[in-house]
């Protein structure tokens, strides 16, 4: 079996200090599915969704949880909110396992599915939120003080009497969002939940998540295809493919642990041949400009040293790697023979 | 309470399909002149059929056409749309909730029943006393039960539509079994003709289903034809059924939500 920490363990204080909200130990999801296998007959298989599942979150994190489609991200989510069963190992979510009490773990929890409204459809925004104070027994001084938060960050004040479906997709997010934490939930469970939004309503959501995060300590598990979510918002990040964790740390560990290389583009006096040029090779030639990509671990300064003395030299800039590379390069990576 | 804010969020969201109850009440106000005058007809060749004078008979078609939306006689009510939140996976977001599953619906499902025999069943009822006459009571008391009778009968109506919207969890499509289902009730609640009319066994054992709860009951007690205890066996009837389908629907419900792989994302 692979590695379950490629990137060298977690980031923010996993110590003894913090307690653990979050424990997931060796869990399992098997879904058993029939297939034709001629024409009547029908084959069980079995399909292990999770495999093996091992991370801890502490309160207060904000950690990534990301992976192709089908790794098993949904599922993880599933049994950490109790709606499915896991066929094996443990599981806690502030110290209550999910499946049997999913009820009560409900009211401390908060989910956001991107694709998904938990919102009433026909009626005004401002009835979805009144539902939730009743269903959670919010209390009214707690309930108003969150909405009014909620209202002033996420620019909710125009929308509250609309009806839901007269929305715009990044304005029923935003309605989504809030209604998720009006009872202050000490888990929130985010998923894609920029997704279809434009740039500006990006940039509104992941403000608002950060502030929540600073301010209430609510811990915050974000599953997304956008990598940007990531990088903007998480410290953290968690990457499954196959059912198993393929890497758990931070987002530098990742793009070392993806192998990834960084690109110097110089732009020359004139046209030249590609260089060459010690530790580095040339992947691109564009008139006077020229792409030079190098190990991700090594200095550029060298490098730089290097090409000014041999060649004309009139401008460089210097390119991380592409944490989108690093991840695609890990998923392919991660498909290598595994023990079943 | 939470479920009365489900009741009545219910209710208003009903309350703003306007063009869709004024075209409710045309469509019933119409079928109810159609049926009237074939039971005119039927009751003008066999009088007393099925132990009902002719003005029995005509309130009988009037209160079915006033039932109509608020007791789903026909198909779905608001369940149509907790199938397609199976079928599509949606559901997930229902099961996140602090809430029961079975009891939201039932709330929901309440409201849109009170809106709708309000909306759909007062004109239809108003145009068919104006024009025939019927045998509508004159006292409070009987209006009180007729009025109990027919939430006892939502209820059972609501209890088979949630198990019929449940099977969705393990079929891929639920909409040839909500036709089934749908038919069913339109004949076995008494729409088509009254219970009673139906000879020998057959009509017996019609009595009994609980198809009967969601209609035969609620329209005798209306038309007196449930006098001494039969009042109370009738309301015993009704809750007896719904009691027993609620609880199947939960046993249902328990079972779906603990072997069932959520379809989709």
């Amino acid at each position: 079996m692979r590695t379950e920490t490629a990137g060298g363990g977690t980031v923010a204080g996993d110590g003894a200090a913090a307690e653990p909200l979050i424990e997931v130990d060796g869990v399992e999801k098997v879904f058993s599915v029939r297939r034709r296998a001629g024409r009547l007959r029908r084959v069980r298989q079995e399909v292990r969704a999770v495999d093996g599942l091992t991370f801890r979150v502490p309160r207060g994190e904000m950690v990534g949880y990301i992976g192709p489609n089908g790794a098993g991200k949904s599922t993880t989510v599933k049994m950490l909110t109790g709606i499915l069963t896991p066929s094996g190992g443990r599981l806690r979510v502030a110290g209550i396992d999910p499946a049997r009490e999913r009820t009560r773990l409900a009211r401390r929890i908060g989910v956001v599915f991107g694709q998904r409204t938990t919102l009433w459809w026909d009626l005004p925004l401002k009835d979805s939120y009144e539902l939730v104070r009743r269903m959670y027994r919010v209390p009214d001084p707690v309930y108003r003080a969150n909405l009014d938060r909620c209202v002033e960050l996420l620019d909710l004040a125009p929308l509250l009497a609309v009806p839901v479906r007269q929305l715009s997709l990044g304005q029923r997010m935003r309605g989504d969002i809030a209604a998720a934490l009006l009872h202050d939930p000490e888990v929130l469970y985010l998923d894609e939940p920029t997704i279809g939004l434009d740039v500006v309503s990006k940039a509104k959501v992941r403000q608002f998540l950060r502030e929540v995060n600073a301010e209430r300590g609510t811990t915050v598990l974000l599953t997304t295809h956008d990598l940007t979510d990531i990088e903007q918002l998480c410290r953290r990040v968690m990457v499954i493919d196959h059912g198993r964790l393929v890497h758990d740390g931070g987002l530098d560990a990742l793009r070392a642990a993806g192998e990834g290389e960084r690109t110097l583009v110089v732009d020359l006096e004139r046209e030249l041949p590609p260089l060459e040029v010690p530790g580095a090779r040339t992947v691109r030639v564009e008139g006077p400009r020229q792409w030079l990509a190098f190990p991700a671990g090594r200095s550029a300064a060298p490098l730089v040293t290097a090409i000014a003395e041999r060649y004309p030299l009139v401008d460089l800039s210097l390119r991380e790697p592409d944490i989108e590379e690093v991840i695609a390069r890990l998923y392919a990576g991660a498909h290598g023979p595994a023990p079943r | 309470m939470w479920c009365v804010a489900v009741a009545a969020g219910s209710f208003r969201r009903y309350a703003t399909y306007r063009v869709a109850t004024v075209a409710g009440v045309f469509t019933n106000t119409v079928f109810g002149f159609i049926v009237a005058y074939a039971y005119l007809a039927l009751w003008a060749e066999r009088p007393h059929l099925g132990g009902y004078d002719r003005a029995q008979a005509l309130t009988f078609v009037w209160i079915a056409q006033a039932l109509l939306a608020a007791s789903a006689l026909m198909s779905g009510g608001g369940l149509d749309e907790l199938q397609e939140r199976i079928r599509t996976g949606d559901v997930a977001v229902d099961l996140y909730r602090p809430a029961d599953l079975q009891l939201w619906w039932l709330a929901a499902d309440l409201g849109r029943a009170a809106l709708q025999l309000i909306g759909r069943g007062v004109v239809p009822l108003t145009v068919g006393a104006l024009v025939f006459p019927l045998a509508l009571p004159g006292d409070a008391a009987t209006w009180g039960w007729f009025l109990l009778s027919v939430l006892l009968g939502v209820v059972v109506s609501f209890a088979l539509r949630y198990l019929v919207a449940l099977a969705s969890f393990w079929l891929l499509d639920g909409s040839g079994l909500s036709l089934i289902s749908g038919l069913a009730c339109m004949f076995f609640s008494g729409m088509v003709l009254p219970l009673r009319v139906f000879p020998g066994g057959f009509g017996e054992v019609a009595q009994l289903l609980p198809w009967a709860a969601i209609l035969q009951v609620p329209a005798d007690v209306l038309v007196g034809a449930r006098g001494g205890d039969g009042l109370v066996r009738g309301l015993v009837f009704q809750a007896a059924w719904g009691a027993a389908l609620l609880a199947l629907g939960r046993l249902a419900q328990s079972a779906a939500t603990r072997k069932v792989v959520v379809q989709g994302g």
